[in-house]
């Protein structure tokens, strides 16, 4: 029995908007595998609830007119994991929320709620960081489109604005992004299941044609800051270098002078900085025998 | 008829897969009030007011009941059975509801609504005042002289302290050429994580108090709540339905007592009380931390001069079962490794943590850890392999302990540590793995245990069975010894069915709920001991109903009693082996005869006086990612002495069960509380690591079958036993792969950090 004060289902984007407008208090709940547990757990009793639940076309992944990947937020980690354009152009995705949770939370959450919460922790954020994908908002005044980098506030709030009704509708992954580009994620968390990351580091690499020269590389972390984020001087460090052992070891190194984890009861600084180098550099050892290079 | 020895099916197998087996909540009324606990919010100090008018003002709420309203009647919790003798009554320090908090949890008030959300809208509603004290969270800083103090009875917070001396210490280690090995050993709080919550309702029936609980131990609970509200025990009835699991943590008064109150205060009306996980964590139980000092000196061939061991228990709040657990461990040092001249320490501390009770292993699982790192840092230093030393100074064949009068019949454990060897190739990865130096590396680390199958001669053993002959010629069987998942009533099954000579264990009833104005009195399940102790009175009330079925057959078959027998549930002429009738002829004639109607039945008690020793090893495989910080298991084995197995499958379960609650013990699982305010940090299933089917390899069970000379069926402890050895064996499984020594666990990737680091495996 929830201690909820009222549910409003909302029957398609349009009426998500108006509820939304209408109840500026309720909470959104879309899998409710986060909002129910924090209810219960006190943090959000006697709250009203908008369910979007039964909107089917925020659902599923296509590749639109421009070749973005188009991914509804309502789209089930399962469902991401299986579908077919994921494993074709992104695979790492589909790995990284196959880590969320167990096989419950994995049919029923999803990727909106999974970013809407803006927790630096969520499986699903380093990846769409380091592939930089863009979210679509959409509201009264129509649909907006905004780098995931500045959908993230600071923790917990991200770029929604209820005076506007707005609701995360998709997230999308621009062809120039995921064209020839190949990634590996780390969850680094302290059971093999189950488990919150106490660090997520997500690489990919687009390699030059003879494979010899890292043409573009990109780096995310979840966990080492308030919210998930690039390491860009690694990245400038390694871009253009040739396809070595010895350039990724420093390009290991160097993602220490972009993170800022900090001290908490869950894991020290020193142990998740010392995790982000050794994990930055697998991923990119992983990222470029994906990609066809060799080390 | 040759049940016993089978792998049988469980006789609650196919209700309990698919969901319709009925525990507490599935018996529930309908129209029962929810029960909500409001927790203290400090680790220490004095409850000033609660303010209730909010609470009282919510729609549903029925009553508030708070610290100020219980009855001054300090009662025990601990289930232990009663003792005649003041001296060994459990610490009755326990009030209902506490004005006097002793840890963040404590419990100060009740809210009673007509439902759930109500109840929890009453409890945040709640508005407590406090007079903060200061608090203390470790068991030395406890013990320190300016402490803060928990129990005034308790001077400087100690509980108890116990000595064991033999020999002559001091002059044991001035021999020349010995070597010491010493060492301080850390084991954490945890918690057992079954999966049913602990709860219970309660409800007034014709001025008498009704509690259905989730409990192993309905008779100790009704004496409990008898204590605890002040009336006749035999005012108490106390039902057990099916549980989904205790571990100990229900092998304890919880809320029964304040449930059966709560009920009293509102007219009778059936109330509720049902824990939440993250209540379940703080506010029932936990698994005591003790901390290990132990000073070993040895010559250079591995023989143990002379010892020293000293172990710090964490009591946490509370008494409960106290110092029962530590002087266990303690104990445990002389049995297992014997040495001539030893000094051990053993106290139990209070500090402003959770209440630590029983849970699985009752103090073996610590002592294992500690025992068996030590013997490892023993092998190091000296450059003889730890098998080869736990093969030359384990516990030898005849060994008898003096104060249980258990003797070691057979070389059991050599025989376990050759199995065990055997399985995981031993020899041959030791000598591979030895060339690993890379990143990653492997090792191979072994554990014993040593474990008592029951309580004798420290507490009474006692067990008591009831058996009627129902018309179609089965039987049903009543004893006071639990099923609580463990698969007790399928092991009854098969002892009664060759017992009393029946064709299948499935002839078998055995009536699974106790009910404490029905069953016989029975002591519940804690210990390893039901299999052992319920076997005795199996055995005893098995032969009577035989031998007053076979008395009837005389009547009806004009045979002499000595010339027949039961088998596969008919009555046989021994001579010949002719059937002269079946048993359910018989029960039918007995029962319908207009002459001499019968209801055949047999009741007995049986008080045990003996104990078993019960032996075993784990071996185990780890795959160390070094600059990961991170330990892969990659095969684990258990091999037990536990006597003649009475049903291999479930034998195997409870074993496998145990591994991976060692697994947990060893790599995830502690409860961390906030320096700062004691509060507790990780009260929940995603914050504390229990280890998940994805962190065990293939869990490996093995037995050593040696005839428990002392048991009617050759049978002792398995319990508890698979949950012993497993973590120290993963300890020295990391030791012998990178040559670190962690000397706490969880060994977890924080603590292989720290220690890696500190060893200068790590390059940054």
């Amino acid at each position: 029995m929830y201690d909820m004060l009222a549910l409003y289902e909302a029957t398609s984007v349009a009426d998500a908007i108006a509820l939304r407008l209408e109840h500026p208090e309720a909470q959104i709940i879309a899998g409710g595998t986060d909002v129910l547990v924090q209810m219960r757990e006190g943090k959000r009793a006697g709250k009203a609830l908008i369910s979007i639940q039964k909107l089917d076309e925020m659902r599923g992944v296509t590749i639109d007119e421009e070749e973005n990947i188009r991914i509804g937020s309502l789209t089930s980690f399962t469902h991401i994991t299986s579908d077919p354009i994921i494993q074709k152009y992104i695979n790492v995705l589909g790995e990284a929320v196959d880590m969320v949770g167990g096989p419950q939370i994995r049919n029923a959450g999803t990727i909106g709620g999974n970013t809407c919460n803006g927790v630096t922790s969520a499986d699903s954020a380093s990846t769409l960081h380091a592939w930089e994908a863009m979210v679509e908002i959409t509201g009264k005044n129509g649909v907006r489109r905004i780098p995931i980098r500045d959908f993230y506030i600071k923790a917990g709030q991200v770029d929604l604005k209820v005076e506007e009704g707005e609701i995360q509708t998709a997230i999308l992954i621009p062809k120039a992004s995921y064209d020839r580009t190949y990634g590996h994620y780390i969850k680094y968390a302290m059971r093999n299941a189950m488990d919150i990351a106490t660090l997520g580091t997500s690489v990919n690499a687009r390699l030059s044609a003879d494979g010899k020269t890292f043409e573009r590389v990109r780096i995310a972390f979840g966990v080492a800051g308030p919210v998930p984020m690039r390491a860009t001087n690694a990245e400038a460090f390694i871009n253009g270098k040739e396809v070595t052992l010895a350039n990724i070891e420093e390009f290991g190194r160097k993602v220490l002078e972009d993170i800022n984890p900090r001290d908490s009861w869950r894991a020290s600084k020193a142990f998740r900085s010392h995790i982000a180098v050794e994990s930055a550099k697998r991923c990119l050892i992983e990222s470029v025998k994906l990609a066809g290079g060799e080390l | 008829m040759g049940e016993v020895g089978k792998k049988q099916v469980r006789v609650d197998g196919y209700d309990k897969a698919t969901g319709r087996t009925k525990y507490y909540e599935d018996l529930m009324p309908r129209d029962a009030l929810y029960a909500r606990i409001k927790h203290s919010e400090i680790a220490h100090g004095y409850v000033k007011s609660v303010d209730t008018s909010a609470a009282e003002a919510i729609d549903g709420v029925v009553k508030v009941l708070t610290c100020f309203d219980v009855p001054d009647i300090p009662f025990p919790t601990a289930g232990h059975p009663w003792s005649m003798d003041p001296g060994h009554q459990d610490v009755a320090d326990r009030l209902l509801l506490n004005r006097h908090v002793r840890y963040y949890g404590d419990d100060v008030a009740v809210v009673i609504a007509e439902n759930e959300v109500a109840a929890m809208q009453g409890v945040r509603a709640l508005k407590v005042e406090y007079e903060e004290l200061p608090f203390v969270l470790d068991v030395q800083k406890a013990m320190e002289e300016g402490a803060p103090q928990l129990h005034e009875a308790y001077p400087g917070n100690i509980l108890k302290h116990t000595d064991m001396r033999k020999g002559d210490y001091a002059a044991a280690i001035t021999e020349e050429g010995l070597i010491k090995v010493e060492g301080w050993y850390d084991t954490p709080s945890v918690q057992h994580c079954h999966i049913e919550n602990f709860g219970c309702f309660a409800y007034e029936e014709n001025g008498r108090v009704t509690v259905v609980s989730s409990t192993q131990i309905p008779h100790i609970i009704r004496r409990v709540v008898g204590q605890a509200l002040g009336r006749p025990w035999a005012n108490i009835r106390i039902i057990k339905p099916y549980i989904g699991g205790g571990f100990g943590n229900k092998q304890d008064a919880l809320y029964e007592p304040l449930c059966a109150w709560c009920s009293t205060q509102v007219g009778g009306r059936c109330v509720r009380v049902d824990c939440s996980r993250e209540e379940t964590f703080v506010s029932n139980r936990v698994r005591h931390a003790i901390r290990f000092h132990i000073v070993s000196w040895v010559r250079p061939d591995g023989t143990m001069a002379a010892r020293k061991v000293e172990c710090f228990s964490n009591q946490g709040s509370y008494a409960s079962h106290g110092h029962s657990i530590v002087a266990k461990a303690m104990g445990s040092f002389a049995q297992i490794y014997p040495c001539d001249h030893m000094e051990c320490d053993a106290w139990t501390v209070f500090t402003n943590r959770p209440t630590a009770g029983a849970m699985r292993g009752y103090g073996m699982p610590q002592a294992s850890f500690a025992n068996e790192a030590n013997i490892d840092d023993i092998a190091k230093a000296l450059n003889i392999d730890p098998l080869a030393l736990r093969e030359k100074i384990i516990m030898p064949k005849g060994f008898r302990d003096a104060f249980s009068q258990n003797e070691n019949y057979e070389d059991s454990f050599r025989q376990c540590l050759e199995k065990g060897k055997a399985y995981i190739d031993y020899d041959r990865k030791v000598a591979e793995f030895a060339k690993d130096t890379g990143p990653i590396r492997r090792g191979i680390g072994v554990a014993a245990f040593w474990y008592n199958t029951g309580v004798y001669p420290i507490s009474l053993e006692t067990s008591s069975n009831r058996m009627l002959l129902n018309l179609d010629g089965t039987v049903t069987m009543q004893c006071g010894e639990t099923e609580i998942g463990q698969g007790a009533d399928t092991a009854y099954a098969q002892m009664t069915a060759d017992v009393v000579g029946l064709k299948s264990y499935r002839d078998v009833n055995v009536v699974s709920c106790q009910d404490t104005d029905i069953t016989p009195t029975g002591l519940g399940a804690y210990a390893s001991r039901q299999t052992y102790m319920a076997g005795f009175s199996i055995r005893q009330t098995g032969e009577l109903l035989k031998k007053k079925i076979l008395e009837y057959a005389c009547e009806v078959t004009r045979q002499t009693v000595g010339n027949m027998d039961i088998v596969d549930g008919n009555i046989v002429r021994k001579p010949d082996g002719r059937v002269l009738m079946s048993l359910s002829e018989l029960a039918m004639t007995a029962q319908y005869n207009p002459v001499h109607s019968e209801h055949i039945t047999a009741e007995s008690t049986y008080t045990i006086r003996n104990n078993a020793y019960s032996f075993g090893c784990t071996f185990v495989e780890v795959e160390v990612d070094v600059p990961m910080c991170k330990v892969m298991l990659k095969d684990i084995v258990n091999v037990h002495d536990c006597g003649q197995l009475i049903n291999p499958a479930l034998a195997e379960a409870q074993v496998h069960g145990g591994m991976s609650m060692a697994i947990g013990y060893g790599m995830g699982e502690q409860l961390l509380f906030d320096e700062k305010t004691g509060k507790p940090l990780n009260n929940n299933l995603l914050d504390y690591k229990l280890s998940t089917i994805m962190d065990h390899p293939h869990l490996e069970a093995q037995f050593v079958e040696n005839f428990e000379p002392t048991s009617p069926f050759g049978t002792k402890a398995l319990g508890e036993p698979p949950a012993c050895s497993g973590a120290p064996a993963i300890r020295n499984a990391i030791l012998n792969a990178t040559g670190v020594s962690i000397d706490q666990n969880p060994m977890n990737p924080h603590i292989l950090f720290k220690r890696f680091a500190e060893e200068g495996l790590l390059a940054d």
